[in-house]
């Protein structure tokens, strides 16, 4: 059995009638890198600050690090560290001037806070600004100091609030790599909109709609839900045409349905398959099926690649169905997973390349 | 009391960080200069008395303007969040940030010690009830300040907070004016309520206990009710 670092239990905050947040209870082991998932004013935000103990809960309650956050809200707070949303920071300040004094509020002095002080400077790269005022840097820089402040006393566990929000890729990618380097040794709470980031970033995930908690899972396991893995086959045109390419792979046991489009100005045919009940799109038994009858009609294969059912599609699902709403989300789902497709065609590339 | 401290220290250095700092202190010092030495010459006499009469109602503008910002600011930018979840009580905020202020008081007090000592050099300055006199300003500024506070507790914006404090302020300093149109049991009441009255004496070189103990109750009770309301965000 793994150390629960968060347990919550029940936890609920009304803001006068409404609900912001309604009985939701989860927990998080030790060394876990936990993505918290939900349309805009879900309740993301308001399950941090409760962990955080900035807001006291209507109903219900959590234990941080074994410290309840209704009785021992101090000590649940030392066990955290704290990136609110937008990264608020003190703008005047120098960098250096504000590592020091958020290691003062943690209780380091002396050589201790030096020492933190230059251990959190290394962790988020921040050697080239510390003389700078922080209104002066840039977002990408802003988000790693909130880093340094949250990790300047090595807390067990990091609550980030949207810490990937407002950033280019490039700085994205940057943010991502220390927080996945902090996540090996600590227990970590992020939020975010970024599917893609979830998947590479975490390790468990909860989604969570109108106050609700509606999945907790593993990004793989979510991801099954979404349905099953399609094929992607590219094939020169020359020689061939989109009624004979069809025929041909529907002839093949293991695809159960066919579409072929042609691309004239590339000079391809492209078809997407989706495999029979029974036979697993993901392994390569149906790919290799695939090039073996292309290869055998003397066709020229120039693309073979999976496309995944994504998290966007279990997310949209999850988070847009309501009693009362059905068919309005569905018709919008049906065009967004046209989109979802080819932004996983786009990372499976990726993939391809490395 | 660390954290206290240090949070004390980040304010007070924050001010001279910004320009509020100096243009509150400048103002300040301009504005008693030219009252202080215009009636030194016109009536030849070597007293603090013009400047103690001066300082209060300078302060009645320039206390809210060193404290609006305090935690109308933190809130509105969300810096609050990252102080109110540090591991420390939000009295050692409250504290901390009255603390900072009042330490930006302190220095503008002290640069106002220019004029009595001028003064002694000019002619025989009793140094007595000029002592007793910067008590009196610590301690009503130090009300004041505790009034600005509580007014930027209040809400995000440093215009509202900044009036309502002035107004506070305001209120208690002329509430005694107002005793004339008064029952006798009520004037009493809001005379004993007024800083000017409990300033007045000490202007004059005399330390009651009583005006003391006033001043302090004033500030305390202030950063009580900022405290609380620091706090209502917790249940709101």
């Amino acid at each position: 059995m793994h150390e629960a670092m968060i347990e919550a239990t029940g936890l609920s905050k009304r803001y006068g009638e409404a609900y912001a947040l309604r009985d939701v209870s989860f927990r998080v082991n030790k060394g876990e890198v936990l993505g918290f998932l939900g349309p805009n004013g879900a309740g993301k935000t308001t399950t941090m600050k409760l962990l955080t103990c900035f807001m006291a809960p209507s109903a219900g309650t959590a234990r941080v690090n074994g410290c309840d956050i209704g009785s021992d809200s101090l000590g649940a707070r030392a066990a955290i560290g704290y990136l609110p949303e937008s990264t608020p920071l003190y703008t005047e300040m120098l960098v250096n001037d504000y590592l020091e004094f958020a290691g003062q509020m943690r209780g380091l002095k002396g050589h201790p806070l030096v020492k933190a002080m230059r251990r959190v400077i290394e962790q988020a790269s921040l050697g080239d600004v510390l003389g700078k005022s922080i209104g002066q840097l840039s977002k990408g820089y802003r988000q790693r100091v909130g880093l340094a402040q949250a990790l300047i006393h090595e807390p067990p566990i990091l609550i980030l609030d949207e810490p990937m929000s407002g950033l280019d890729p490039n700085q994205a990618v940057e943010i991502r790599d220390v927080i996945r380097d902090i996540g090996k040794e600590r227990t970590v709470i992020l939020s975010t909109h970024n599917l893609a980031e979830v998947q590479v970033t975490c390790g468990r995930v909860l989604i969570i709609a109108k106050g609700r908690l509606v999945a907790d899972d593993t990004p793989d396991t979510l991801q099954a839900r979404a349905g099953q893995v399609l094929l992607e086959v590219e094939v020169l045109s020359e020689g061939t045409n989109a009624t004979a390419l069809e025929s041909l792979l529907a002839s093949l046991p293991s695809m159960r349905q066919v579409q072929v489009s042609a691309d004239k100005e590339a000079g391809l045919l492209r078809a997407v398959l989706t495999p029979a009940a029974g036979h697993d799109g993901a392994g390569h038994a149906a790919r290799a099926a695939v090039f073996r009858a292309v290869s055998g009609a003397g066709l020229t294969l120039v693309g073979l690649r999976q496309l995944q059912g994504s998290l966007e599609q279990v997310f949209r699902e999850l988070t847009l169905s309501g009693p009362q709403s059905s068919t309005a989300p569905k018709a919008q789902s049906a065009t967004d997973i046209g989109e979802a497709e080819t932004i996983d065609a786009a990372s499976s590339d990726d993939a391809e390349d490395r | 009391m660390q954290h206290t401290l240090t949070i004390a220290r980040r304010q007070f250095r924050a001010y001279f960080d910004g320009p509020v700092a100096y243009i509150v202190v400048c103002t300040a010092l301009l504005i008693l200069g030219a009252f202080f030495w215009n009636t030194f010459f016109l009536f030849g006499r070597a007293t603090a008395r013009e400047m103690f009469n001066f300082l209060p109602i300078i302060m009645i503008l320039g206390a809210p303007a060193m404290t609006m910002n305090l935690l109308a600011e933190e809130k509105r930018t969300g810096t609050i969040e990252l102080l109110a979840t540090m591991p420390i009580r939000d009295s050692a905020i409250i504290v901390g940030k009255f603390l900072g202020v009042l330490g930006l008081y302190a220095v503008m007090l002290a640069l106002t010690l220019t004029y009595p000592y001028s003064v002694a050099r000019l002619g025989d300055l009793d140094w007595g009830p000029v002592i007793t006199g910067y008590l009196g300003l610590l301690l009503q500024g130090g009300a004041m300040l505790a009034l600005g506070l509580l007014a930027s507790s209040w809400t995000q914006n440093q215009i509202v907070a900044y009036f309502v404090g002035a107004s506070l302020c305001f209120g208690f300093w002329i509430i005694d004016r107002f005793i004339v149109f008064m029952p006798a049991g009520v004037a009493s009441v809001f005379e004993w309520l007024s800083f000017d009255y409990h300033f007045q004496s000490m202007a004059r070189g005399v330390i009651d206990t009583r005006d003391v103990i006033y001043f302090l109750s004033v500030i305390g009770l202030s950063l009580g009710l900022a405290f609380r309301s620091l706090e209502s965000r917790r249940w709101s």
